[in-house]
């Protein structure tokens, strides 16, 4: 298990950083703008998120069984996308071996990183671990949800695409956020 | 497929949501929440004026925030007859979890009732009843006159003795301050009944009548103690999946040395460092794991002895630590009995008596009679001699300057449910005392515990050793079974005799219902009584879920859960708090304390009616219309301090609520007690403790030598992380069946290569007393021949294999069973869609 190279864990690192600085920022100076209720009025909601289509990366880009740090659907959502060398459920690509996964810890927020013995990410808050190969099943851990799988689509020309996210992400009631 | 719920967003929480206290209704540690509900048709906004939070939802919240909820925490349930959200989230003000939630709590939400997102949709929602060969739903008027009458015949014809009893004696969930004393007072205050058995054990006794005997109650000391002790001795629990946030919140940061600045605050005139943790378990645990990566594995000492041989540990570390002299003398002085009795005759094979299978003493008699070398203890564990060294040093060797260590003791069911559990017990206990560790900070030798505690009843009014009661039911005895939140179906030993058994008994009874109209009540009551004397018995299953034991029964009452009604617990450092009702129970379930309410009225009527005044009478009392009114009858009146708590009172406490006993009510605050003991007076009439002259005698519940000697693999069991005790929530739980379709196994590679078995393959655990089945998991960290499979769970009954061998107290002995193992399928298409790494977090 102490195989990771020293690259991957920069490219988690910056995921992780750039998670941690667009987070907690509490809100006080939105805060006094609003004072309308919102339930007072009628508006149409959409029944499901409506998620944007962003282009993660480019199939060249990725090296098997490394992960390349992303975002999604927002840079204050940072994730992964790892080529694993073995056709898995919801794999993508010519080898149906590339998945894409919320790198934040469903159960309380903590920057995952990826062990490329084993090809799961690993939460050091509180020990959980998901099985990148099967659909980001909770080995062992204590969230409530697998882990937030993307939807991918790859392109002719070998762009990788996430149209979607299959369970909510932490820290936001609504995985896109508005504005 | 991996479970996913393809669910992007939620309902948010509006300001004026109503906020009502909650107590995890699972495991003991009691964490704190909130269930915050409000109208179907309302509901909140991102902007800081529009939710409860008062923060800006638009933006990503960071870690550990208390202002997300996860999907799980999210429903539609019924409040006062009409639909509401709700969301049952961690409290961050609540000291026993700082806002943390495990895998089992903070599913509270999503594994409540609901009609609108079709949740937990077995829960029992009506009496049903034996009608026309088939479970019917009835009213419970019918239902009640029913078991009334049956009930009524027997205990007049052959008395109170043919009436069987198995009732929860715990809080949270199923149990409760009310709804014990409901039981209780029907059972031990209106009937004397001896024939009674609790969830997980088939006769009426204490887990630990051994600490107790030595004076030293089993929950004496507070969570904040694991911030401060310099040693933490854990033995048999595998705190990180079954004390979740009580090892996460108390016992990591002092293995991390996060508590050092308390430590020194708290206890300034002597050196703190980060804690060491000894870990007394025949298996790595991801508890050892967690503890190596946060403490650094110099200092963890995991004694993987031999299952079963604790006793033999702790006498040598016992023998070890008073020859060395690292024995608080004042305290032993002045606190413990100073006069040995002499040991009974047939001492060390048997004890004083069956009641009593040790020999309470004095410190030296104990030294003496619990002496073991270090050699000797090391060839009967298997351990190093070295590493029971290290062991007594790092319990008792003083710190610099001469300071005494202090040590915190917990242990759990692999003592409890170990060999030999009395002097195992006993045997610890001795080393808390004599190291001084009791009644101090940083001390504390403690059942870590499993369900919550609520235990207010009237004396047992059976003998010592309790009637051991499914070995009775076997045997035929019994008449008519009133079964509380146990399924003895899945958490019994010897449970496949038990089922056949059971089984056979109850056709006999339900053929005889058939036979008859069942609108003709009198016929009906005359066959099922015909039926038990040809040997049938009548059985009626109170639960929220129909159980697999409910499959023999001919009446289910549903009851209400926690949450549904309001609901009193205390935790295992003594935490009494009230959950207030926040839902409406399923349709007609009613709380399990107004069930036996309305039982013993229906009794009194029946007796009257019958002309059997004298019996009639003692059903008296029972005219509660609340579950508060079972808790001013129970707790407030019997408990110890209940003078001073009342729903009001603890509502005002929130979720920290008060640790027992109560002495006081000042200042508009319930007043308790942090620390058991601190006064050196112990829990005995002379006020002193005993220690226990407890020597080794090998596996002692009859047949577990045998078995071991006969069979390849050692079935060791228990809990696991993502389950609730026997899964009757979980079973509908897609997030836990998913991903345990089948109880697992945890095998050695190799020894899995032996049998030709492959990862997910069920195989067949079967010895002399039965078979069962489970999925083989690879643990490459298990020794051979040394398994660890999933208790009590319902596809795949471990019980079926544990013999029915107990120790003089009837205390069941379900972690030392051998079996053999072969394969049975290839892995069926559920144990295909799960993984099977290790479950060892690495940095």
């Amino acid at each position: 298990m102490e195989e990771r190279t020293s690259r991957c864990d920069r490219k988690v690192e910056i995921g992780r950083r750039k998670f941690l600085s667009g987070a907690g920022i509490a809100a006080a100076g939105a805060a006094a703008a609003s004072v309308v209720p919102q339930r007072s009025k009628a508006a149409p909601q959409l029944a499901r998120v409506a998620y944007p289509s962003n282009r993660l990366a480019n199939i060249q880009q990725l090296k098997s069984n490394e992960p390349l740090a992303v975002a999604y659907p927002d840079d204050n959502a940072p994730g992964v996308l790892i080529k694993l060398g073995t056709r898995v459920p919801g794999g993508v690509g010519p080898d149906g071996d590339i998945v894409g996964f919320t790198t934040v810890c469903p159960h309380k927020g903590f920057p995952l990183s990826y062990n490329v013995s084993d090809k799961t990410l690993n939460c050091p808050g509180h020990y959980s671990r998901f099985d990148c190969e099967n659909g980001g099943q909770q080995i062992w851990g204590q969230a409530t949800a697998n882990l937030p799988q993307y939807q991918l689509r790859i392109d002719a020309k070998g762009d990788i695409y996430a149209e979607g996210i299959d369970e909510l992400l932490y820290g936001r009631l609504s995985n896109v956020l508005e504005g | 497929m991996t479970f996913k719920r393809h669910i992007g967003q939620l309902p948010i929480i509006p300001p004026d949501a109503k906020e009502h206290n909650v107590v995890c209704q699972f495991c003991i540690v009691g964490c704190g929440y909130h269930a915050y509900t409000w109208d179907i048709n309302e509901q909140g906004a991102t902007a800081p004026s529009q939710n409860k939070f008062g923060v800006d939802l638009a933006k990503q919240q960071e870690a550990m925030t208390p202002n997300w909820y996860a999907p799980a925490m999210y429903n539609i349930v019924k409040q006062d007859g009409k639909d509401v959200n709700v969301v049952i989230k961690p409290d961050p003000a609540c000291s026993v979890n700082s806002g943390l939630g495990s895998i089992r709590g903070a599913r509270m939400a999503e594994m409540s009732y609901s009609e609108a997102r079709s949740t937990q949709q077995q829960r029992l929602t009506e009496p049903m009843i034996w009608r026309y060969g088939q479970m019917q739903p009835t009213s419970w008027d019918d239902a009640l006159d029913l078991v009334a009458r049956v009930t009524a015949a027997v205990v007049a014809d052959q008395g109170e003795d043919a009436l069987f009893v198995s009732a929860f004696d715990h809080g949270g969930a199923g149990g409760g301050y009310e709804n014990t004393w409901g039981t209780g007072k029907l059972y031990f205050g209106a009937m004397k009944i001896k024939n009674i058995r609790i969830h997980n054990r088939p006769a009426y006794n204490s887990e630990v009548h051994a600490t107790r005997d030595m004076g030293v109650g089993e929950l004496n000391n507070c969570y904040e103690d694991a911030e401060l002790a310099d040693t933490i001795v854990a033995i048999g629990t595998n705190a990180l999946e079954t004390q979740t946030n009580y090892f996460l919140n108390h016992w990591i940061p002092n293995l991390r040395g996060a508590s050092v600045d308390k430590k020194e605050k708290l206890m300034p005139d002597e050196p703190h460092a980060a804690a060491r943790i000894i870990i007394v378990d025949p298996r790595r645990t991801v508890t050892v794991n967690a503890c190596e990566v946060e403490a650094g594995k110099e200092n963890v000492l995991h004694l993987a002895l031999n299952s079963g041989a604790d006793l033999a540990l702790f006498n040598a570390l016992f023998t070890y630590i008073a020859d060395k002299g690292w024995v608080q003398k004042d305290f032993i002085e002045k606190s413990t009995l100073r006069t040995a009795a002499n040991r009974p005759p047939l001492y060390p094979a048997r004890g004083d008596s069956p009641a009593m299978p040790g020999h309470l003493t004095s410190f030296e008699g104990a030294v003496e009679g619990c002496r073991t070398s270090i050699e000797d203890a090391a060839k009967i564990t298997g351990l190093s001699p070295n590493d029971i060294v290290k062991a007594a040093e790092w319990i008792a060797m003083p710190k610099e300057g001469g300071k005494r260590r202090r040590v915190m003791f917990g242990y759990e069911k692999g003592l409890i449910w170990g060999n030999d559990n009395y002097r195992t017990n006993g045997a610890l206990v001795n080393i808390a005392l004599a190291t001084g560790n009791v009644g101090q900070l940083g001390g504390g030798v403690v059942r870590l515990g499993g369900h919550q505690e609520g235990y207010v009843r009237p004396d047992y009014p059976g003998p010592r050793p309790a009637p051991y009661v499914d070995q009775l039911l076997i045997d035929g005895k019994g008449a008519v079974h009133h079964i509380w939140g146990c399924d003895h179906y899945k958490t019994t030993l010897n449970a496949d005799q038990f089922k056949q058994a059971y089984k056979r008994r109850t056709d006999k009874v339900k053929d005889a219902m058939s036979a008859v109209s069942y609108g003709d009540r009198k016929a009906t009551v005359d066959a099922i009584v015909a039926a038990i004397k040809a040997g049938g018995l009548f059985a009626v299953d109170v639960d929220l879920v129909p159980t697999k034991i409910g499959q023999a029964c001919h009446v289910w009452l549903p009851a209400a859960t926690s949450g549904e009604m309001n609901l009193t617990s205390m935790n295992g450092e003594r935490r009494l708090r009230l959950t207030e009702r926040y839902m409406d129970p399923p349709g007609q379930a009613m709380a399990d304390c107004l069930i036996a309410a309305r039982l013993a009225n229906n009794l009194e009527r029946v007796f009257r009616e019958m002309g059997k005044t004298d019996l009639a009478d003692k059903f008296k009392g029972f005219d509660w219309k609340t579950e508060e009114d079972a808790f001013m009858d129970g707790y407030h009146k019997h408990a110890k301090g209940g003078e001073f708590v009342t729903y009001d009172r603890l509502r005002a406490m929130g979720t920290n609520g008060v640790q027992e006993p109560a002495t006081g009510f000042q200042d508009g605050k319930i007043v308790g007690t942090k620390r058991l003991y601190t006064n050196g007076v112990f829990s005995t009439e002379d006020g002193k403790a005993r220690f226990m002259d407890a020597p080794w005698r090998g596996f002692e519940a009859p047949g577990k030598e045998e078995e071991s000697k006969k069979f390849a693999f050692l079935i060791n069991n228990g809990r696991a992380n993502r389950v609730w005790q026997s899964a009757y929530l979980d079973q509908q739980e897609e997030l836990v069946m998913n991903r345990w379709p089948y109880p697992f196994i945890q095998m050695n590679p190799e020894d899995m290569k032996d049998l030709g078995v492959s990862a997910g393959d069920l195989v067949e655990v079967f010895n002399d007393n039965g078979a069962t089945q489970a999925m083989a998991y690879p643990t490459p960290s298990a020794r051979r021949k040394q398994t660890f499979m999933l208790f009590a769970f319902p596809t795949g009954v471990q019980g079926n294999v544990v013999s029915p061998g107990v120790n003089e107290l009837i205390i069941p002995n379900y972690k030392q069973s051998w079996a053999n193992i072969r394969k049975l399928a290839s892995a069926p298409g559920a144990a295909r869609a799960t993984s099977f790494k290790s479950w060892e977090f690495s940095a």
